[in-house]
């Protein structure tokens, strides 16, 4: 008999689904290019923000490190993007660098699907690599998070270090065309965005259908009491790796599409303050819900292109300031907050009517 | 041989900087499980102090009395972070208490609007700090090696600072209070310890000792708004490997990263000699995840 | 003996820095026994429930399980290791994922295979349906299976998680003071559920409440200061005099000694 007092609730949710896919996939009528780039964009860093919710908010592993795996993705993106602009010449930065052959493990990248395959698996194989040597020894907390940090140091110093095969600190940028098409035309702009858009949604479906699993509910009960889950004979350490290599192949994903909106990646965009700014997307969301992480991404977005380029200064303290206000006065993100206004309003309706049970039920069916 | 005791003692100056670093963030979050993310800006604070008392030194006093400016510039860096390290406790820090995840965002957002405000009031370019003459030079301990004063320096005040340290928590009433709350918070709380005014206390004065720590490294090199950043994460490396709620742990986690840090980049090259002490930290936590002096606990899921 | 015995403990000992809080304890138990571990506080009754959960990991000693799957010495397994063998332990405090609804806790606690690719596939079938469904009867929150857990009052908690304990249908189980903080309609309560539970499997429980105890005609062990001290029923166990001794501090040497060990 439940499921029919919910059934009403499912097709709301349903319809507001369907009519956020279509403005979605409508968008490209009715934006003009600047603002469809950036709403690309938007949708790149929503994807990052999926990720790091179910790392974060799902399974209460704070990683400072998804900047990371997003540059992976990205760079992985780019290799290939450089060699089709190239042609048979080497990229021109190599030759600065007095290289005269194409490194060994840049040939591959000559091929689509090698470059598209290895922004999934590289970002995932290093957070499984990671996580094996972490979570196993159960090595957690803020202790996993500073490591997750110093792993975006090292990177870094890692990229702009090795210039030779990474293009140092200027990055890897100047490409033209995909596919043999050109990416300045407005057909391929458009098209990346669809892919984007696309992207998007399947990630979302992957991290709903994940969350309501009995996965997602071992990621909960996690998230809530590590310990307590090993008596009742789960291993932690391999659910932990499990949302970590997902959650970093999203960022993988994000970051190659990233790379066909912007037309640059560099070891700056990697660093410690954009993997922390990611973090960022989903606590101003609300952690812990998937589509808090997506309104959160979409919102920051936007409000730092508007903001970072005209007033760069006041930028960084409104970001400074909305760390603090976030953590201390909102946790639930915006969500959070709506969720809240939500029930004060339900119970003002009718105090006698409503009780606890019902409300929590409700809520927490949603996503 | 020369070229390793060079070598040793780069390591072994770049730990005691590390190690007055990481002192503070030890402290606190032993004692409240607060990561503070804005300790590097607490160097940087330190810094500045350090830069404003030697322009009023220049411009204010007789320049016959211009190389005692140092010893009043400690001073002044500590008690500048020391001040602004209690107010942030008193506003924010004891808001986050116990929610180590929590505390270390907000703090990342206080370090962000710090080092933007330093930028606002000093400008972004790095400012030089002239070091007092009586540090010119250095020692020559055998012939191909000279151990810079400054360096030396340095070393002495990390070894004082840690000494004082060391005498405050573990021969004080005060630091026997801040052990008290560090083992039992509650208890301590109905044994009549004020624990919110140790909190701030302790709070501040790790926020303190990063402020000498900012003054120590204007001996070094140019200092600028963001200064903090380049030594905050190492110095949590050191508390990850040092284990928390011990004085001794801090020290060889600071000492094992500053040597291996100064070894790994002379063989290799500064970028790959930083993945290599990652590489390193994460193997030896593969031995002892809980660092190197953890103390045990009996709770489930603390 | 009786019956098989399903855990025989060896000259445990587990030391915490020096500190030896079980020193050669030995505890044998029969297939389907019920057992008292009392004794006065930091006698080491917790940390032998631990040492057998594998929580910490003795210094010396044995644990040898003789479940469905052969024998096993314990001591050599990680805790979901022993947790899947078939040993169940509930904490003192009510440790319930306060996140998940009170169904949900049940229903990760359920016996199943617990690997990543399984609970991503793990459907709920109607016989999951129906296990849930019974438990829920059993420990009487059926009316607020949909609430999270987080929500319940302390008893509630309680039950909740002597539920999951029962659906992870462990072949001995582990109990630490299940009517510790509880009032006393909440003692009766769970008093029957223990008498429910005890039907089908071997537990040990850690128990401060002599009058809880004494509904019970079981046997019981007494531990003091890490040691085994007396092994009886109920009756003989009060009847001994060293028992006296420490619980009632007759001579005064014995009496500064547990102190210093709480």
């Amino acid at each position: 008999m439940q499921w029919m007092s919910r059934l009403p609730r499912r097709a709301w949710l349903l319809i507001g689904y369907a009519a956020a896919a279509a403005a979605l996939f409508s968008a490209p009528l009715y934006l003009n290019d600047f603002r469809l780039n950036l709403l690309a964009k938007c949708l790149a860093f929503a994807i990052v923000a999926l990720g790091l919710d179910l790392l974060w908010g799902y399974t209460g592993i704070l990683s400072l490190g998804h900047g990371v795996f997003f540059g992976l993705g990205a760079y992985a993106m780019a290799m290939h993007l450089k060699l089709a602009a190239g042609g048979s010449r080497i990229p021109d930065f190599m030759g600065w660098m007095g290289l005269t052959k194409l490194p060994w493990f840049w040939e591959p990248f000559k091929s689509f699907a090698f470059a598209a395959a290895m922004g999934l698996i590289l970002p995932s194989a290093l957070a499984l690599l990671l996580g094996f040597f972490t979570f196993r020894n159960r090595i957690r907390g803020v202790y996993f998070t500073i490591l997750t940090q110093a792993l975006v140091i090292i990177t870094v110093t890692l990229f702009v270090g090795q210039q030779a095969y990474t293009g140092g600190t200027n990055g890897l940028t100047g490409y033209t065309k995909l596919f043999g098409y050109s990416l300045t035309s407005g057909t391929a702009k458009t098209m990346a965005y669809l892919a984007t858009a696309a992207a998007l949604l399947a990630a979302f479906a992957v991290c709903r259908h994940l969350v309501n699993s009995r996965f997602g509910k071992v990621l909960r009960a996690i998230r809530d009491g590590e310990n307590r889950t090993r008596f009742l004979g789960y291993d932690p350490a391999y659910y932990q790796m499990a949302v970590f290599a997902v959650s970093a192949g999203l960022a993988g994903l994000a970051g190659m599409l990233f790379v066909l909106h912007v037309g640059i990646i560099s070891p700056t965009m990697m660093a410690i303050v954009p993997s922390i700014e990611l973090v960022l997307l989903v606590a101003i969301g609300g952690r812990g819900t998937l589509i808090g992480a997506v309104i959160g991404a979409i919102l920051l977005t936007q409000a730092k292109s508007q903001l970072s380029a005209s007033y760069p200064d006041f930028w960084l303290f409104l970001l400074g300031a909305l760390f603090i206000v976030v953590t201390v006065f909102m946790p639930g993100g915006i969500v959070g907050l709506i969720r809240q206004a939500r029930q004060a309003i339900l119970r003002r309706r009718s105090e006698n009517e409503i009780t606890l049970d019902s409300i929590v039920s409700k809520s927490n069916g949603v996503v | 041989m020369e070229i390793w005791i060079s070598q040793l003692f780069n390591g072994l100056s770049v730990s005691s900087i590390l190690l007055l670093i990481a002192l503070g963030l030890a402290v606190t979050f032993g004692l409240m499980r607060v990561i503070n993310m804005a300790h590097g800006e607490f160097i940087m604070i330190g810094a500045y102090g350090a830069y404003m008392t030697q322009q009023i030194f220049k411009s204010a006093l007789p320049k016959s009395l211009f190389d005692a400016y140092f010893p009043v510039a400690l001073l002044a860096s500590f008690v500048l972070a020391f001040a602004i390290g209690y107010l942030l406790e008193v506003t924010l820090i004891r808001f986050l208490y116990g929610r180590p995840l929590d505390s270390l965002l907000a703090t990342w957002g206080v370090g962000l609007m710090l080092q933007q405000l330093a930028r606002t009031i000093f400008g972004a370019p790095n400012v030089a700090v002239s070091s007092p003459t009586w540090l010119d030079g250095g020692w020559a301990l055998m012939p191909g090696v000279v151990l810079p004063y400054k360096r030396l320096f340095i070393i002495a005040l990390v070894a004082f600072c840690l000494f004082a340290m060391y005498l405050y928590i573990y021969r004080s009433n005060a630091g026997r209070r801040m052990r008290a709350v560090m083992q039992n918070r509650d208890m301590a709380a109905c044994l009549g310890i004020s624990t919110r005014r140790v909190d701030a206390f302790t709070f501040a004065i790790g926020s303190g000792i990063a402020g000498i720590a900012g003054c120590a490294l204007t001996l070094i090199g140019p200092i600028g708004p963001s200064i903090g950043t380049y030594y905050i994460v190492d110095a949590f490396m050191v508390v990850v490997l040092g284990g928390v709620g011990k004085l001794v742990g801090t020290v060889a986690g600071a000492l094992g990263i500053g040597v291996f840090n100064t070894l790994f980049e002379w063989w290799t090259d500064a970028s790959l000699g930083k993945v290599l002490v990652f590489l390193c930290i994460v193997a030896f936590l593969q031995w002892k995840p809980m660092g190197m002096f953890a103390v045990r606990s009996r709770s489930l899921d603390g | 003996m009786k019956s098989p015995s399903i855990l025989s403990c060896q000259k445990v000992t587990v030391s915490f820095d020096g500190f030896k809080a079980v020193q050669e304890m030995s505890l044998e138990l029969a297939s389907g026994e019920l057992r008292f571990l009392i004794g006065p506080n930091g006698a080491g009754k917790t940390t032998m429930l631990d040492a057998i959960c594998g929580k910490v990991k003795p210094a010396g000693g044995v644990v040898e399980f003789h479940g469905r799957k052969g024998t096993v010495d314990v001591t050599r397994r990680k805790e979901h290791e022993i947790a899947q063998l078939g040993i169940g332990r509930k904490f003192q405090t009510p440790s319930i994922f306060s996140g998940l609804t009170v169904e949900e806790n049940l229903e990760i606690a359920m016996a199943q295979n617990r690997g990543v690719w399984a609970t991503l596939r793990a459907a709920m079938t109607k016989a999951d349906r129906e296990r849930v469904d019974a438990e829920l009867e059993l420990i009487g929150l059926e009316d607020k299976k949909r609430l999270r857990a987080g929500l319940l009052s302390h008893g509630e908690k309680q039950w909740l998680e002597i539920g999951m304990m029962l659906l992870q249908e462990p072949e001995i189980l582990l109990l630490d003071e299940p009517v510790a903080g509880m009032t006393d309609k909440e003692t009766d309560k769970t008093g029957e559920l223990l008498r429910e539970i005890v039907r089908k499997r071997t537990v040990v429980v850690v128990e401060h409440d002599m009058e809880f105890v004494r509904n019970f005609a079981s046997k019981v062990t007494v531990m003091h200061e890490g040691k085994l001290l007396k092994e009886g029923s109920m009756d003989e166990v009060q009847r001994d005099d060293r028992v006296a001794e420490v619980y009632l501090g007759r001579k005064r040497r014995d009496y500064d000694a547990v102190g210093s060990t709480a």
